[in-house]
C-alpha cells in the first residue's frame, strides 16, 4: 500500500547538539590518542589538556541548547537506562583523571583514556536509542561514531604537534575503519528501507564534499607514512580527518534526521454500518 | 492491572479536527503545538486514491523509549500505563522528542499566543509558564481521569473522567478505556474489529489502537 510520506526533519537537536558529538568525539579521541602515544613512549600532556577542552566545549554547546540550562544537574538522575545520563556521569572522572595526567603524572592518561572511551561509546549509544529517527536508530551507527571519533582524535594529535610515525599509522587505520563503518552504515540504512528523505542526504552536495575531504585525508596520511613531506601531509591529513568527522556528524544530526512519519498499515473500509461505539451490543 | 488505551476508528474519523481543537482549549497549548492531532494521509495510486484521517499523539507506550532516554527522570509511567512528564524536573534537552517514533512531543522556548503578544482570556487561564522550555505531550487528560476516579466515575464511560478529545469527537471515532478489562469498551472494540497499532516494528507496544475493518461474520 503506497501512501504519501509523512516523515519530516526533526528540529529538536540542531547544530549545537551536533557540536557535542563533534567536539566530544574529537576530545575523547584525542585523550585516547595521547594514551596510545604514551604507550609508544611519547608523553603529551598538552594533548590531554586540549582533549578535555574539546569535551568541555561540546558540553557547553549542549548546555546552550537545553530549555532549562540552570537545572542541567538533573541530567544525572537516570543512569539506569539513559545514555545521556551515563555520558554526563563519565565527565567528572574523565576531567579529574585528565587533569591529574596534565598536572601530576602523565600515566593518569591511561585512566582518562578508559573514561574517554566510555564517553565516546555513550555518545554512540545515545543516537542508537533515538527510536524516532531512523538514521540514528541504526545499529551500524555505533561503529561509525566510534571510528570517526578515533580518526578525529588521532588527526587532532597529528595537527597539534605530536607526529610519531605510529600515530600516523593509527590515524590512517582509524580513517580506514571509519570508511568501512560508513559503508556498512549506508548499506544498513538502505536495507532497512527507510524513507527516501533519510537516504537522500547521502547524495547531497554536502555529503559529496565530505566524502572528498575524507578521501583526501586518507591520501595525505598514506603519503605522509610513505615519507612524502611527512610533517606537512600529516598535519593536512589530520586536520582534514577532524573537519570531515565534524561535518559527517553535523550532517547526521541536522540533515539526515528525518522522523518515521505517520504510517498506517491498513486502509480503513468505510460505509459498513455503525460500530459498537454508537450502538453498544 | 489497569492499562488505559485509546482506540481510533479510522472508518469513522472525518478529519474535522474537533478533538484537536478541544485538546488545545483544555490544555492551553500554544500555536503549533497539537497534543492531539489528526493527520491527513493519502494512500493508493491514481485513480484508486483514498484520504485517511488518522488521529494521533502520544501513544502511551507500554515500553516508552521517551522514558528510557530521559536523563532527568522527568518522564515516567504510571501504574495505569499513562506516561507523564514532571515539568519541574525536565531540563528540555529534547532527547525524548527524538526518541519518540510518533512525533508526539513538543518543546517551545518562548511563550506565544494565538492572537498576538498578549494571551486571550482563555489562554490566560490555561497558560502555564512551567511548560516553557520543557517537553510537553498528550497526558490522556490525566487530571480529568484522576478527578473522575476520585468521584467513582469510570474513565471512558463517564465523560467527566474521559479525555476531552474523546468527549468531543463528533463521529464516535475515538474511544478510551482500560484495555486490560475484557469488558471495557476499548477491549470490545479491539476484539470485535480488525485493528493495528502504528510502528509496531519499533517494539514500543503503543496504547493506541486503530480500527480499520470488521471481521466478516
Amino acid at each position: 500500500m503506497k501512501q504519501v510520506v509523512q516523515a519530516r526533519l526533526q528540529r529538536y537537536w540542531d547544530i549545537r547538539a551536533a557540536g557535542n558529538f563533534s567536539f566530544g568525539g574529537t576530545g575523547s579521541g584525542l585523550v585516547l590518542a595521547a594514551a596510545l602515544a604514551l604507550a609508544l613512549g611519547v608523553a603529551s600532556p598538552w594533548a590531554v589538556a586540549v582533549g578535555l577542552g574539546f569535551i568541555g566545549l561540546g558540553l557547553f554547546c549542549v548546555w546552550l541548547e537545553i530549555g532549562k540550562p540552570w537545572r542541567a544537574i538533573n541530567v544525572l538522575f537516570h543512569p539506569h537506562t539513559s545514555w545521556m545520563t551515563r555520558e554526563a556521569l563519565l565527565v567528572p572522572p574523565l576531567m579529574a583523571a585528565g587533569a591529574a595526567a596534565v598536572l601530576i603524572d602523565i600515566r593518569f592518561v591511561y585512566l582518562a583514556a578508559l573514561f574517554a572511551a566510555g564517553f565516546m561509546y555513550c555518545q554512540a549509544r545515545m543516537l542508537l536509542a533515538s527510536r524516532g529517527i531512523p538514521a540514528w536508530c541504526q545499529k551500524e551507527i555505533v561503529p561509525l561514531i566510534l571510528a570517526t571519533a578515533l580518526a578525529e582524535g588521532a588527526g587532532a594529535f597529528l595537527v597539534a604537534g605530536g607526529r610519531p610515525q605510529a600515530l600516523i599509522v593509527v590515524a590512517l587505520v582509524a580513517g580506514i575503519l571509519r570508511e568501512i563503518a560508513r559503508v556498512l552504515y549506508r548499506k544498513g540504512l538502505v536495507a532497512a528501507k527507510l524513507p527516501a528523505a533519510t537516504l537522500k542526504w547521502m547524495a547531497s552536495r554536502e555529503e559529496k564534499g565530505l566524502t572528498a575531504l575524507r578521501g583526501l585525508s586518507l591520501a595525505c596520511l598514506a603519503l605522509a607514512l610513505a615519507g612524502v613531506a611527512p610533517t606537512a601531509l600529516a598535519i593536512a591529513g589530520g586536520s582534514l580527518a577532524v573537519l570531515a568527522g565534524w561535518g559527517l556528524k553535523a550532517v547526521i544530526i541536522v540533515r539526515a534526521a528525518f522522523t518515521r512519519g505517520q504510517v498506517i498499515s491498513h486502509t480503513p473500509t468505510r460505509g459498513r454500518g455503525p460500530t459498537a461505539i454508537v450502538i453498544p451490543s | 492491572m489497569t492499562r488505559y488505551a485509546m482506540v481510533a476508528d479510522l472508518r469513522r474519523c472525518v478529519g474535522c479536527q474537533a478533538c484537536t481543537a478541544s485538546c488545545k482549549e483544555a490544555n492551553g497549548t500554544p500555536p503549533g503545538v497539537q497534543w492531539r492531532r489528526v493527520v491527513d494521509i493519502e494512500v493508493g495510486e491514481y485513480p484508486d486514491v483514498k484520504r485517511v484521517f488518522v488521529p494521533t499523539g502520544c501513544q502511551h507506550c507500554a515500553d516508552p523509549p521517551c522514558m528510557h532516554v530521559c536523563p532527568s527522570t522527568a518522564t515516567r509511567q504510571r501504574a495505569d500505563g499513562i506516561v507523564t512528564i514532571d515539568y519541574d524536573l525536565c531540563i528540555g534537552c529534547g532527547y525524548c522528542a527524538v526518541a519518540c517514533p510518533y512525533e508526539a512531543r513538543y518543546k517551545v522556548d518562548t511563550a506565544s499566543f494565538a492572537f498576538g503578544d498578549e494571551p486571550s482570556a482563555c489562554e490566560e487561564v490555561r497558560h502555564d509558564p512551567k511548560k516553557i522550555g520543557v517537553a510537553t505531550k498528550c497526558t490522556f487528560c490525566v487530571d480529568r481521569i484522576d478527578a473522575g476516579r476520585a468521584k467513582g466515575l469510570v474513565p471512558g464511560v463517564d465523560p467527566d473522567a474521559t479525555p476531552v478529545c474523546v468527549n468531543t469527537c463528533i463521529s464516535g471515532a475515538l474511544a478510551f478505556g482500560d484495555i486490560e478489562d475484557p469488558d471495557s469498551n476499548v477491549s470490545r472494540l479491539v476484539r470485535e474489529n480488525k485493528s493495528f497499532r502504528m510502528h509496531e516494528e519499533v517494539g514500543t507496544s503503543p496504547g493506541f489502537y486503530y480500527l480499520w475493518d470488521k471481521e466478516t461474520p
